[in-house]
């Protein structure tokens, strides 16, 4: 097999993209972008305890989301009013936290500058299998469950009295965005995350008529922003990371306009 | 009341709910039986939607209980569904989402209710009482054995008002169903209601409207129909403990 020192990126952010289409909007539906941002500052409380406790650190990265999520589930059902914030609180004193144990963590290296602003031409084979597992597994669950999310993301009322699981439903969400959202921090960092979570799908709304479009075209968007993004880091050598957000953030501009010329014929 | 009457579809027994020292619900029960309508009436505040909701099993009683037919497939039309802007959605996604709705089925309801043009439209575009047949159309396609309606004609025009009280006995022929409705009136409920539940926290007074007196102001009011769907429903008591007023005829003619 030919031996691409670029493939890897590529494939890492294109699966991310793809996956991030579908769970973005779901970020946007239910408003939960503060969550899934609190979500990845969190991470690196995972990634302390997985340099401090030695076991593989993308799995620390997942174990520490996940926990995270489900510590923060109660507090979602409750986010029209305001936790922002409470999470807030928990989201910027779990990065503090992290960052001080860290420091304190002796003997040890870490490229916190990689966790932060994303290090994607540093992914390697292991981190891509990881992402295709994630990605095939969430993508699965998705289709599987579409109708459900989606009803319980337009009414919880409704959903709940024509008998969807409701709370299942709404722990699966949180569980597959806990994993991507600890993955996705691989390619655009802790700092990132929620913005590739959310501009591709923000892209989308003004150009889609139903949720299911919305969906692929926010990957779409997504997919395209990875590509430039990483395109624009190989030409002029910008952080991959941040390329890409610049890249979606383009789009956006981009879908804006279009809504306008459509509005005005 | 303990006795378990063999058609109900569900009842409540003895309901209690206090919310921050207020009392919500108290001592309230009622049965409901395949066939039947029976209408909630009662002031604002006065635990219409609460009661709803205890019985829907979306809210616990402090007290009592709710005890539904086993398997009770319960058609629900909110009082208020406010949809996201950031959602995209027709009126055909939305009815899809519905558990076990098929497209045949939403076709069917659409048509029956008259709105199959609204099908491909943006949830987000239709008026008051347009949102409020499609809301009934998603409560239809659970193939409800009990209908409950939450102020089913709030913010539709006169003229819709009518028409959505003359279909709902239809469809309770049609489906075979018992129907609980909260009426946002306290002075005009459907004419073919079977009983009338006037709630303040508990059960003020109840009873069959056949003392229908065709009013000519509501008469003309409503479009003046030789079969009113609307009847007015006067209360025959004055119980001090409630604190609405029971006689706006007597207040309209003074």
């Amino acid at each position: 097999m030919m031996d691409i020192w670029w493939l890897m990126p590529l494939v890492a952010g294109v699966l991310l993209a793809l996956i991030g289409g579908p769970l973005g909007s779901f970020v946007i539906w239910r408003r939960m972008a503060f969550f899934g941002d609190t979500l990845a500052h969190g991470a690196l409380l995972g990634i302390t305890f997985g340099v401090l406790t030695d076991i593989n650190l993308t799995l620390a990265l997942i174990i520490g989301s996940v926990v995270l999520a489900l510590l923060l589930l109660p507090l979602e059902r409750s986010s029209r009013l305001s936790s922002d914030t409470l999470l807030g609180i928990v989201s910027h004193s779990t990065l503090a936290i992290g960052l001080v144990t860290l420091s304190l963590a002796q003997g040890i290296r870490v490229d916190l500058m990689g966790y932060l602003f994303g290090d994607l031409l540093a992914v390697g084979r292991a981190d891509v299998i990881w992402i295709v597992a994630a990605a095939v597994l969430v993508g699965a669950l998705l289709i599987w469950q579409w109708r459900g999310l989606l009803a319980v993301t337009v009414s919880q009322e409704l959903a709940e009295i024509e008998g969807h699981p409701v709370q299942r439903l709404n722990l699966l969400l949180i569980l597959m965005l806990a994993l991507i959202v600890a993955l996705a921090m691989k390619v655009v960092g802790i700092l990132l995350v929620s913005a590739l979570l959310i501009i591709p799908p923000a892209a989308a709304r003004s150009l889609s008529r139903s949720p299911e479009q919305m969906v692929v075209l926010a990957s779409i968007a997504g997919i395209t922003s990875v590509l430039a993004g990483l395109w624009a880091s190989f030409r002029w050598d910008t952080p991959a990371g941040p390329s890409i957000v610049v890249a979606a953030t383009a789009l956006f501009a981009l879908s804006l306009v279009a809504k306008g010329v459509s509005a005005r014929d | 009341m303990t006795a378990t009457a063999p058609s109900a579809l569900i009842e409540a027994h003895h309901l209690n709910l206090q919310r921050a020292h207020k009392t919500v619900l108290s001592d309230i029960s009622l049965s409901i039986s395949a066939g039947q309508i029976i209408t909630l009436i009662g002031p604002n505040g006065c635990g219409k939607s609460t009661l709803i909701k205890v019985m829907l099993g979306l809210q616990e009683p402090d007290s009592g209980q709710v005890i539904r037919r086993n398997r009770l497939r319960i058609g629900y039309m909110p009082q208020r569904l406010s949809l996201d802007q950031r959602m995209p959605l027709t009126v055909t996604g939305f009815l899809r989402l519905a558990r076990h709705a098929s497209h045949a089925d939403i076709q069917r309801w659409l048509q029956r209710l008259g709105i199959e043009t609204l099908a491909p439209l943006s949830v987000h575009d239709l008026s008051g009482g347009e949102w409020q047949r499609v809301l009934l159309v998603r409560a239809l396609l659970m193939k409800p054995q009990l209908l409950v309606l939450d102020e089913p004609v709030q913010g539709v025009d006169v003229q819709g008002q009518m028409e959505l009280y003359q279909l709902i006995p239809q469809l309770r022929d049609e489906l075979g169903c018992g129907v609980l409705m909260v009426s946002h009136d306290l002075h005009l409920v459907m004419a073919a209601t079977d009983e009338v539940i006037c709630l303040n926290g508990h059960v003020c007074c109840s009873g069959h409207p056949d003392n229908v007196s065709v009013d000519p102001a509501y008469l003309q009011l409503f479009g003046g129909r030789a079969q009113p769907a609307i009847a007015p429903y006067t209360h025959h008591h004055d119980h001090s403990h409630c604190q609405h007023d029971h006689h706006p005829q007597q207040e309209d003619d003074a």
